[in-house]
């Protein structure tokens, strides 16, 4: 029990003070039993008051403190500080919110939001009373990241990462670097291609001795914790020779007698079984796509270089720490959605930017000429009955674009863009401007009325209320309909399976806090960047693998370290292993052991999070969460109560 | 006078909130300056499925009217078995207070979300009506 409690009042300026008697809240506070000092401070965050309260812990050997403001979210972090400071144990103070939930929200009655401060603040004082002295767990860490997707933001962290010092793991499930990237043109606003982009980020990897890359590696399973995570990877063979002659290599693509839909030009085109996605693709030289293959030995007879008995391998990695940078999928819409796969001449942003990569002269689809272009926007995002609320955010840019790009590419082409307003934000305005100037047009439909694309004898045609001439019904008859589909989490979600990160409601993995938080989940030691974090364009996913990139690195490059100690105990004699707390935890911190004579669980300190979902189904009551305990909770109820 | 009798009949709610999620909305609220009765109070855990029965026994056995349980539905941080057990929890307490004889109707749960602020006013404003009316 902690009998030299001091307590301090704040009266925030007056945002307290105006409906909270302080005063009486001070003389109570320091009738309660263990209270040695009480005051009131106009400014408990200001340094003068916290000069104050270091002396008067120092002075008055205060063995707690209670904090009576502002919100926890706010200044738990300084007061914790005050406390060190004062060599006093920062978990021996305890935070007690009178202003967000006590005058901001009672100003309509002074009287009971007193009374109300009162309790909390007596609240406070009991459980601090209880509060023991804890030291954070130090645990040693190896300075590697796995970074798992070797997209623009996989290889734009790991080469930050690697100048930082930091060694890493790059692991890509494909054959190929590049993710999504590498499938797109001209970008803006540097007039890059993907490709290029590509290029550059890979050579910079090449560069450095710190990163080492594995394709064709998928994520098998994962244990471990922060600072000792430990990776099984399978590799999948190329069953192509490390050193090889590429003239010979591409002998052996001509060769190949099995032809497959090529998932690069979202089904546009063909590919043989021995493939590369295009000509400057890293690593430079092919892979054989192993589910297609019939190992018919074609191939090895114009080149010596395939190895065919390459064999499946599985690797152990270790590292400090996880940044996943494992990208999107693209919406795919449902059949008939919009005429998607029932109407011959609707295709979707992501193959109608391949199908104008694929055609250098003239725009043609389906042997048909194409001069006019119609977009229906919002396709898979903002969905009014799906699941997909959010905007995908890049595509509005994208497609705007891309319609630039084919006019100024083919010259002869109207673009017509059915949109739900358009989101180009920042520096992407020019180009709705220069799309707007070139003569494209605009129409705008809402919600309630949604655009419809029928066929009409042998023309496809968009019928839409058009918003921007006063919902009068507006029909287009365009060459070719392209859905402007948005961002998806990816279909395959092995790897969050396997990692346990949370997912939020768009079903990407979820942040601790979009603003403070923005990189980090909720398991310690991963990171995540890029757009598997939600829909971002490139300038935004390299803000955040560089923002990543520094989390990991900061985090590691110490070689220890320190994690909150609040978090579950078993009591021992207590404890009858019945599993059921093994079944509750989402972190595998549980572990069976085998304790004086009998079996009993206990904690893994570096794995448990301190969530508490052990401890109520626990049924001998033996679990306890730190700084959450029976005694700590029921003594502020006991408080509030009176 | 009138005034006091007033204040002192009101219920009397405990609110068990949750420091990542539910808190920030209760904030929220206060900085809104959305009124709700100054009989609810707040205790804040990580996770709204950390609650134990006995808590909630332990604050109708001291005086409370009513027990909320501000949950962090799907938004949880720690991941999505949050509903399933934060719900257990909710019935096995109240299967125990059907055995003690308290109306199980004293204990709520609604998950609030971190920018839920009027959700979680209303929320007060109705337990607290509806507890004056069971009482």
């Amino acid at each position: 029990m902690r009998n030299k409690i001091g307590v301090y009042i704040c009266q925030c300026g007056s945002n307290i003070s105006d409906y909270v008697d302080v005063e009486k809240v001070k003389e109570i506070a320091s009738q309660q039993e263990g209270v040695s000092l009480a005051k009131i401070t106009m400014f408990a965050c200001a340094d003068s008051a916290q000069k104050e309260m270091v002396e008067d812990i120092q002075q008055n050997n205060l063995d707690a403190i209670v904090v009576a403001s502002c919100s926890p979210q706010l200044h738990v972090p300084t007061f914790r500080g005050v406390a060190q400071r004062a060599g006093l144990n920062p978990y021996n103070y305890v935070q007690v919110n009178i202003r967000e939930q006590g005058s901001w929200a009672h100003s309509d009655n002074p009287k009971q939001a007193t009374e109300k401060a009162v309790r909390s603040v007596n609240a406070g004082i009991a459980r601090v009373s209880h509060s023991e002295a804890l030291v954070t767990i130090k645990i040693s860490a190896l300075n590697t990241v796995t970074v798992i997707g070797a997209g623009i933001s996989g290889m734009r962290s790991a080469v930050e990462l690697a100048d930082m010092g930091t060694f890493v793991h790059l692991i890509e499930r494909e054959h190929f670097v590049g993710g999504r990237v590498s499938q797109w043109g001209d970008l803006f606003t540097t007039h890059e291609s993907g490709e290029e982009v590509v290029t550059r980020l890979f050579e910079e990897v090449l560069k450095h001795d710190k990163i080492k890359l594995y394709t064709g590696a998928e994520l098998l399973s994962y244990s471990g914790s922060v600072g000792d995570m430990k990776l099984q990877v399978k590799l999948t063979p190329r069953y192509v020779k490390e050193v090889c002659n590429i003239e010979n290599l591409d002998k052996a693509i001509e060769v190949c007698p099995v032809e497959v839909p090529d998932e690069f030009d979202f089904f546009l085109t063909k590919r043989k079984a021995i493939y590369k996605n295009f000509e400057s693709e890293f690593p430079k030289m092919p892979a054989i796509d192993k589910a297609n293959c019939t190992f018919c030995g074609e191939c090895q007879k114009v080149c010596p270089d395939i190895d065919l008995k390459q064999k499946e391998q599985i690797i152990d990695i270790q590292s400090g720490a996880i940044l996943l940078c494992s990208g999107f999928d693209p919406y795919e819409p449902k059949d008939g959605e919009y005429g998607y796969k029932t109407i011959d001449n609707v295709v979707t942003l992501q193959q109608f930017k391949r199908l104008v990569e694929l055609n250098d002269d003239k725009l043609i689809y389906n042997g048909k000429p194409i001069k006019n272009v119609a977009y229906i926007y919002c396709v898979g995002s903002r969905q009014i009955n799906g699941d997909n609320k959010y905007c995908s955010r890049y595509c509005c840019t994208s497609a705007i674009h891309t319609a630039i790009n084919i006019k100024e590419k083919y010259g002869d082409i109207q673009n017509y863009h059915v949109n739900r307003g358009i989101r180009t934000y920042g520096k992407q305005e020019l180009l709705y401007e220069q799309s707007s100037i070139q003569g494209d047009i605009y129409l705008q439909f809402y919600e309630d009325s949604d655009a419809v694309v029928e066929k009409e004898g042998d023309k496809t045609v968009i019928r839409v209320e058009d918003f921007l001439t006063a919902g009068k019904e507006i029909d287009i008859y365009p060459d070719l309909v392209v859905l402007v589909t948005g961002m998806e989490r990816r279909k395959d979600t092995s790897i969050g399976d396997i990692l346990k990160v949370p997912v939020g409601r768009d079903r990407f993995y979820n942040e601790i806090h979009p603003k403070l938080r923005p990189v980090e989940t909720v398991i310690d030691g991963i990171f995540i960047a890029g757009a598997c974090q939600g829909p971002k364009n490139i300038t935004e996913a390299m803000k955040s693998s560089l923002s990543a990139a520094a989390k990991a690195n900061s985090l590691l490059t110490k070689g220890e370290i320190e994690l909150e100690p609040t978090l579950a105990t078993i009591n021992p004699n207590a404890c009858e292993w019945c599993d059921k707390c093994l079944a509750a935890c989402p972190y595998n911190a549980i572990e069976k052991i085998e304790h004086s004579g009998k079996y009993i669980a206990v904690v893994v300190e570096a794995k448990c999070k301190g969530c508490g979902m052990c401890a109520p189904v626990c049924p001998v009551d033996a679990i306890e969460i730190i700084g959450f305990t029976n005694v700590e909770i029921e003594t502020m109820i006991e408080a509030m109560a009176e | 006078m009138m005034d006091t009798v007033k204040e002192n009949s009101q219920p009397k709610i405990l609110v068990f909130s949750t420091e990542k999620i539910s808190d920030p909305a209760i904030d929220l609220a206060g900085l809104l300056k959305m009124h709700y009765p100054p009989t609810v109070f707040t205790i804040s855990l990580p996770c709204s499925s950390a609650i134990k029965s006995r808590w909630i026994l332990h604050a109708f056995d001291k005086g409370f009217d009513g027990v909320f349980i501000a949950a962090d539905g799907t938004d949880c941080t720690y991941g999505e078995s949050c509903i399933e057990l934060t719900s257990q929890v909710v019935s096995r307490t109240q299967d125990m207070m059907r055995e003690k004889g308290l109306d199980p109707a004293r204990l709520k749960m609604a998950a609030i979300c971190s920018v839920c602020a009027e959700p979680f006013v209303n929320h007060m404003i109705n337990f607290t009506e509806a507890l004056s009316k069971s009482d």
